[in-house]
């Protein structure tokens, strides 16, 4: 017997499936890059004889219901808030052993004594936006990314911001241990000291 | 001069269109793979407010709080105050436990541990409602938060 090739199957509308498959897929994607602000919410546990801060070493931010802004007793806009920020961390004014030598600042004796003793204080109403609060957050870390940023510049010649974004999406070339360990080392020089305070009922 | 004299005809040859089926496969491919569908419908209004130092959230292991007015459809229905969605339907603050703990359910073991809840709250939503929520996760020992914003510069508005 003769052997009779198997006809080839016709794969000519192959394409007009595919396009079809296409299309579904491309009307019902929604590509979400979720990004955001970041936090670690403190652990809901009573601190026995919390540790005293001094007046000094405090940035008290407040917000009232009609989103103005308060800082340090002195209205303020939400423009500024991150330069005075900046200029609160990096003020350096300790001695001694508070003393801090890589701050820029102008090392005044009644601001902050060095990162680690300064604290920001956040103190929102209830009635305040959403957005406002939002607005206040991203400010303070920018002002702290600022500070880490210089610093990991001086240090080791790259950005805090840029490579700890590279790591996160696994775009990092070279010693990741290394480089997460550098990380860590800016993250000491300027630890995010920021504290939310219970906010205050409206109107009061 | 021959040689450079166009040959006969002057037909355009018809394109060839033997790779187009795996053009459009490796496309097709390609959506198939960054598809997420959308597992929960909104009831709230939801616009993000702006912020420019961000960070990326690690989307298995997040649980999504939504928080805002009850968008135009739901008016009639719910009223007009901030109200908070969780999975798709809306949720008294005194349930957000519960219904955390349920969504936390649905990941994976290994990650239940590291597990990040990513608030996309509206911008007109009052902070008060946000605290509420917040004292909810501190109870519940989920701490690791995520603000979920648009990026762009939230000074110049």
């Amino acid at each position: 017997m003769a052997r009779r090739a198997t006809p080839e199957v016709n794969a000519g509308s192959m394409a007009d499936i595919a396009f079809l498959l296409l299309i579904f897929f491309l009307v019902t994607t929604t590509i979400e890059k979720d990004k955001g602000i970041a936090r670690q919410l403190p652990p809901d546990e009573e601190i026995e004889d919390p540790p005293i801060i001094k007046q000094k070493n405090l940035f008290v931010v407040s917000v009232n219901k009609d989103d103005q802004l308060l800082v340090e007793d002195e209205l303020m806009k939400v423009g500024d808030l991150r330069e005075a920020a900046i200029k609160f961390l990096d003020n350096g004014g300790g001695v001694g052993q508070e003393a801090c030598n890589y701050c820029k600042g102008a090392g005044d004796p009644t601001s902050s004594d060095n990162p680690e003793k300064a604290v920001i204080s956040v103190q929102n109403d209830r009635l305040t936006s959403y957005s406002m609060y939002i607005t206040v957050q991203n400010e303070l870390v920018a002002a702290y990314n600022f500070l880490r940023n210089r610093e990991s510049q001086r240090l080791f010649g790259w950005k805090f911001t840029e490579v700890k974004q590279a790591i996160d999406e696994g775009s990092f070339n070279g010693n990741e241990e290394d480089a997460q360990e550098k990380l860590e080392q800016i993250q000491k020089l300027f630890p995010l000291k920021l504290s939310e305070a219970e906010p205050k009922k409206s109107g009061q | 001069m021959s040689k450079f004299r166009k040959k006969k005809g002057g037909e355009i040859p018809a394109v060839n269109t033997a790779s187009l089926p795996d053009i459009v496969f490796m496309l097709l491919f390609f959506f198939m793979v960054v598809t997420v569908l959308r597992d929960n419908n909104l009831l709230v209004q939801n616009t993000l407010p702006k912020a420019d130092q961000l960070e990326k959230l690690k989307k298995d292991r997040s649980v999504y709080i939504y928080a805002g007015k009850p968008s135009s459809r739901y008016k009639d229905k719910y009223g007009t105050e901030g109200k908070i969605q969780i999975g798709d339907k809306f949720t008294d603050i005194s349930n957000v436990k519960f219904a955390l703990t349920e969504a936390r359910e649905n990941l994976r073991p290994e990650l239940q541990d590291k597990v990040m809840v990513a608030l996309k709250v509206d911008e007109e939503t009052n902070t008060g409602l946000v605290t509420d929520i917040k004292q909810q996760l501190r109870d519940l020992n989920m701490l690791k938060i995520i603000y979920i914003t648009a990026p762009g510069n939230p000074v110049d508005q």
